[in-house]
């Protein structure tokens, strides 16, 4: 936990003696979730001064931003739910698209995918992207289950197979909108669907493998369990098991971690630069949304992070390791499978809730 | 009278600024109808927040186990608080000021912290676990983190100054001629506890139970990060209507009903006081 609020330090740090210029960037983003040296180069270029803060779930963003007059210039929410309801909610600010000649490098496919909940990419830019899949430590899964394929959702959600693991532990993200249409491809459904008998469906999947289920708890929990060997396998985001396999292998304790993003089609996330609509500094906002969206930028923070920019022209500039790391960048056949979490009506998402919460009381 | 008015006023002040707005801006907020925007609701006199309390069992499911749960923290927190606070207050008094500080050190760190200590004591690779088994006791680790008993070693741990000290208080104003005289009628350490000591007690254990029951009813952050999924405290029933479903009334109406309830054993103990 200390670990991970060093860079943070470090950041502060580095972002304080910038001039005397009063102009002042507040962003909020994820916590572990740039190179902060990024963030002190832009200070070096432009001149204005930035206040870094981070969060480690949706919920504190949204419960932030949803009171009103937040503060921040930049926010990072994930596609769905966050930054759906916030475009829904009026509570964010359309990019001037003129002030951000970069927006000509995103990736226009992905920026495709987004416009489903932004018609017209009014509000948002892809910062960085991935899948939800599993992490596994591969040894431990292995020995329990065998000589079975480790790439889908079997290892987890086939009761057996979750039986054997329970005591190895079993771990999934405490966010119905984030395990719910996985289950839901898994079964052969539509992952957004809201139909009655679809939800029972998943309903019953999930309570079928309750009792092996050691915890359901906030994602960034999620990678510290993976990183100490707590979480045998876990249902969670791509770049998430990526930190957690590079943290175990720096502690050298023999905490082997993989990635299983599943065969069946993974469901795909992003989280975008978004400028919420009351920002004190706008201006600024767009001047860094604009700086971030340079390549070499790009390249930096997935080089560092791990989690894959809507940059293709930051490619070249990626290591090798990460570049050719098909969990970090799936291949085009394997995004093809993938798909977007929709945006549920409102008593949809009660039902959701509602399921997810009998899903935990294990009742 | 005009003494007795210039120190009630910041008293009645305070109330109304920290306690009484709230408490209104919270009621108005339960009788609002949920909607998309910023903030996610539309002012109105809607009972829609209150109705689906009553409708769904999980609500009540929700404030009954809250109960529960600091009922077993308050009487865990008196069990280890007396023969502490004995220990105390039958100290020399040079020794007495070093036992309260040392009851209080860990009060002074971070709360999260001491939650975080008892995760790295209780996980599977944790230092419990590492002493059983390089002790042979088990080969594979025991699940003791994220169940019941794990969060209630939390909350027990973090509540406990608040049962000690009013027993501490009321130990001390014991007057030790009381138990000499229990001792001179012939009765053994057992019979003096429980005729002499316990009854002229009672009411800071009282004190103590309600001042560790409270804010334990309400406790969010233990059943979070150390207890077993089942366990839906209110705590985090409203989080989850705040945060997930986005519903403000329905956290709202639920915060208000939590406060009602708590309301009912402070008024208890209010006329325990008040009796002669």
């Amino acid at each position: 936990m200390f670990r991970r609020l060093l860079p943070l330090f470090a950041l502060l740090l580095m972002a304080v003696p910038a001039t005397a210029q009063d102009r002042v960037l507040n962003v909020y983003n994820w916590s572990d979730y740039i190179d902060p040296e990024v963030v002190a180069r832009f200070t070096r270029e432009t001149g204005i001064r930035v206040r870094y803060d981070v969060y480690d779930s949706l919920e504190t963003l949204e419960g932030r931003l949803s009171a009103g007059r937040s503060g921040y210039d930049i926010v990072v929410p994930t596609s769905e739910p966050t930054f759906a309801r916030l475009v829904r909610a009026g509570a964010l600010r359309p990019v001037d698209r003129a002030a951000v000649p970069n927006w000509t490098n995103l990736n226009p496919t992905l920026m495709q995918r987004v416009a489903t909940i932004d018609p017209g990419n009014r509000h948002g830019a892809i910062y960085l992207w991935g899948t939800v899949g599993l992490g596994i430590r591969l040894d431990r899964v292995r020995a329990a289950l065998g000589d079975v394929p480790l790439d889908n959702l079997d290892i987890l959600l086939k009761p057996e197979n979750a039986a054997r693991l329970a005591a190895c532990g079993i771990m999934l993200m405490d966010s119905p909108t984030d395990v719910l249409p996985s289950v839901l491809r898994w079964l052969g459904r539509d992952p957004n669907s809201s139909a009655t008998d679809d939800m029972r469906a998943a309903e019953r999947a999930l309570m079928a493998i309750r009792p092996h289920v050691r915890a359901i708890i906030a994602s960034s929990s999620i990678l510290d369990a993976l990183a100490t060997g707590e979480a045998c396998v876990a249902l969670t985001y791509s770049g998430d098991v990526i930190q957690a396999a590079a943290r175990a292998r720096e502690a050298g304790r023999g905490v082997e971690v993989g990635y299983v993003m599943p065969r069946e089609g993974a469901q795909l996330w992003f989280d975008m630069m978004a400028i919420p609509a009351d920002a004190p500094n706008p201006e600024a906002a767009q001047q860094f949304i604009n700086f971030l969206l340079q390549p070499d930028v790009m390249a930096a923070i997935t080089n560092q992070v791990r989690y894959p920019n809507a940059v293709p022209a930051s490619q070249p500039l990626v290591n090798e390791a990460v570049r050719n790391d098909p969990n970090v960048f799936p291949s085009a056949e394997a995004l093809s499978r993938s798909f977007v979490a929709g945006t549920p009506p409102r008593e949809a998402v009660r039902l959701r809730t509602r399921l997810w919460s009998r899903f935990k009381a294990g009742r | 009278m005009k003494g007795r008015l210039a120190v009630l006023l910041p008293v009645w002040a305070w109330l109304l600024v920290f306690v009484a707005a709230p408490a209104a801006i919270l009621l108005a907020i339960a009788l609002a109808e949920a909607d998309s925007g910023v903030p996610p609701f539309r002012l109105a006199w809607s009972l829609t927040g209150f109705a689906t309390l009553a409708e769904d069992r999980y609500y009540l499911d929700a404030v009954l186990t809250a109960l529960r749960i600091a009922a077993m923290t308050a009487t865990g927190c008196l069990l280890i608080a007396y023969p502490m606070a004995m220990g105390i207050a039958r100290a020399a008094p040079g020794r007495r000021m070093l036992l309260l500080a040392l009851l209080m050190l860990p009060f002074w760190t971070g709360f999260l912290l001491r939650v975080g200590a008892w995760i790295g004591l209780l996980r599977d690779q944790g230092w419990i676990n590492g002493m059983l088994m390089a002790l042979g006791i088990t080969e594979a680790p025991l699940p003791l983190l994220y169940s019941e008993g794990a969060m209630l070693v939390g909350m027990v741990h973090s509540y406990l100054p608040f049962a000690v000290l009013p027993l501490f208080a009321a130990l001390l104003r014991l007057d030790p001629t009381l138990g000499e005289a229990a001792a001179d009628l012939g009765a053994g350490p057992a019979t003096a506890f429980v005729t002499v000591t316990l009854p002229v007690t009672a009411p800071a254990a009282a004190a103590g139970f309600l001042l560790v029951f409270i804010p334990a009813a309400g406790e969010f952050v233990i059943p979070e990060l150390m207890g077993p999924p089942e366990a839906q405290l209110v705590g985090r029933v409203l989080w989850q209507e705040f945060f997930q479903n986005h519903d403000w009334p329905v956290a709202a109406a639920l915060a208000l009903a939590l406060l009602l309830l708590l309301l009912v054993p402070i008024r208890l103990f209010q006329r325990l006081e008040a009796r002669p």
